[in-house]
């Protein structure tokens, strides 16, 4: 049995891991899932993972879900390095409370939820979740990157990927967040380099057609989720 | 000698102290009172501009985010190899743990445990009933997982032995009975699981460590009579926008 990947390229931490896989050239099987769908919520899905997000990884029998990054590659990755490593760490524990949260929820806002859902989102909602966006690049410049190429060394890490994915959900709802912030833009220009433009653009493809595909989503299968997402975003 | 900037109310704090200590890995414990708002004070503002704890700073180094600062001391003091152990799977487990956890049951116990200890004094009102009740819900959905998912029937969360994963799930489990709210109430599988740690750990080390968090009661009046009040309570109710 081969390596399987359960992703649905909609999710930020699927396409890091998917990004990661694709240019180490692990091979693996792209078990597809549609989280607009509610597949995660299918039997079947709920054998490989209890919590039921994605992704989630099976290697034969071991089934693993969030950490799927720490496949044996070149070390640059995940230096080896005491504190290179630390520093890998120190970012990966504070995104998902920064970066990641409050990208995804600028996505929802601005999109499914207005669009989809049909919901009207109060503008005091979205001022302040625009303000914690704010915070989460401004220090993602001037702790992370501060005057680096990368986030961590001279070398691109599974830390600038795991960043450049997160900051790509907001801009799928329109938001240029990149405008004004030349720092953070030559920075993304040198991780799409190190990753490979042709692999990044095929990552995001999805969720960059997002806007346009919104239009032909069918907003009753969105209804089941409706009450669960309203209590987290708004 | 390495010095930890700490306040023994926080979770990721004690799990950093826990383990140094337990390990007995020398440290210079520095206090940063939280009530009293020293986070924003210009002097920690020059240590980490990102203003929480806990803080490492090992010679030049500094470092935040406690599972990072957890994994630096496992990697620089090679400890005993359960406590993040080598093996591709059993490392993945840990590491799977120490992801889930922040917006899980770490952001779970955090919130029941501030709507308690701060919602009142902050936003000048009681904790509407609805919101309360999702937070016990979500807490409960993570007990639930914690003991289905990551516990199962082993008597740690990789297995027979004690790890990382565990330190920061138990203190992440103690906020909550800061405010009297007992996670572990109706689940024996989880008291015996506490149990163990504690036992691994030093019960008194254990002891100590919450010795703050147990006197909780006494913070909402311990952060209104602060000087730096007025100034911490806008910061503080984005906490519960």
């Amino acid at each position: 049995m081969s390596l399987e990947l359960y992703l649905d390229l909609f999710s930020q931490p699927c396409r890091s891991v998917y990004i990661f896989a694709k240019k180490n050239k692990v091979s693996f099987e792209f078990k597809k899932l549609s989280l607009l769908d509610g597949e995660h919520y299918g039997e079947e899905f709920g054998k490989i993972s209890l919590i039921r997000k994605v992704p989630a990884l099976r290697d034969g029998d071991f089934l693993e879900t969030q950490a799927c990054s720490k496949f044996k590659t070149p070390d640059f990755w995940y230096p080896a390095d005491l504190q290179q490593r630390a520093r890998v760490n120190e970012y990966l524990s504070w995104q998902h409370t920064a970066i990641r949260m409050h990208g995804s929820k600028i996505f929802w806002l601005r999109l499914l939820i207005p669009k989809v859902m049909g919901v009207e989102v109060p503008q005091e909602k979205m001022d302040s979740a625009l303000e914690d966006l704010q915070s989460s690049l401004k220090l993602i410049e001037e702790k992370f990157l501060q005057d680096g190429p990368f986030i961590v060394g001279d070398h691109i890490t599974l830390a600038d990927l795991v960043a450049i994915v997160e900051i790509m959900q907001p801009v799928a709802s329109g938001l240029d967040v990149f405008e004004g912030r030349p720092k953070l833009s030559a920075w993304r220009d040198r991780v799409q380099e190190a990753i490979g433009k042709e692999l990044f653009d095929e990552a995001h493809q999805d969720i960059l057609a997002v806007q346009e595909s919104v239009k032909t989503i069918d907003s009753g299968k969105m209804q089941i989720f409706k009450p669960k997402i309203l209590k987290l975003f708004m | 000698m390495m010095e930890l900037y700490l306040d023994l109310v926080s979770p990721p704090c004690r799990s950093v102290f826990l383990f140094a200590r337990a390990l007995k890995i020398p440290f210079e414990f520095k206090r940063v009172d939280l009530a009293a708002g020293q986070q924003y004070s210009q002097e920690f503002g020059e240590i980490s501009i990102v203003r929480k704890i806990p803080v490492m700073k090992d010679g030049g180094f500094i470092l935040t985010e406690s599972t990072a600062i957890l994994k630096y001391l496992v990697q620089k003091y090679s400890v005993a190899d359960h406590w993040f152990p080598a093996d591709l799977q059993q490392r993945a487990r840990a590491n799977e743990y120490l992801s889930w956890q922040h917006m899980n049951l770490r952001a779970h116990c955090s919130k029941v445990f501030l709507l308690k200890a701060l919602f009142p004094i902050v936003m000048d009102a009681e904790v509407p009933k609805e919101t309360m009740d999702a937070a016990l819900e979500n807490l409960k959905q993570s007990l639930n997982l914690l003991e289905e998912k990551f516990l199962q029937n082993k008597p740690f969360i990789l297995g027979d032995k004690i790890s990382v994963a565990d330190v920061v799930a138990a203190v992440e489990m103690m906020q909550p009975l800061g405010t009297g709210v007992d996670g572990f109430e109706g689940r024996p599988k989880l008291i015996a699981w506490r149990e163990r740690v504690k036992k691994e750990l030093g019960e008194k080390l254990f002891e100590e460590a919450h010795e703050m968090l147990m006197k909780s009661s006494s913070l909402p009046q311990t952060l209104k009579s602060s000087s730096s009040f007025d100034k911490l309570k806008p910061m503080l109710q984005k906490l519960f926008r």
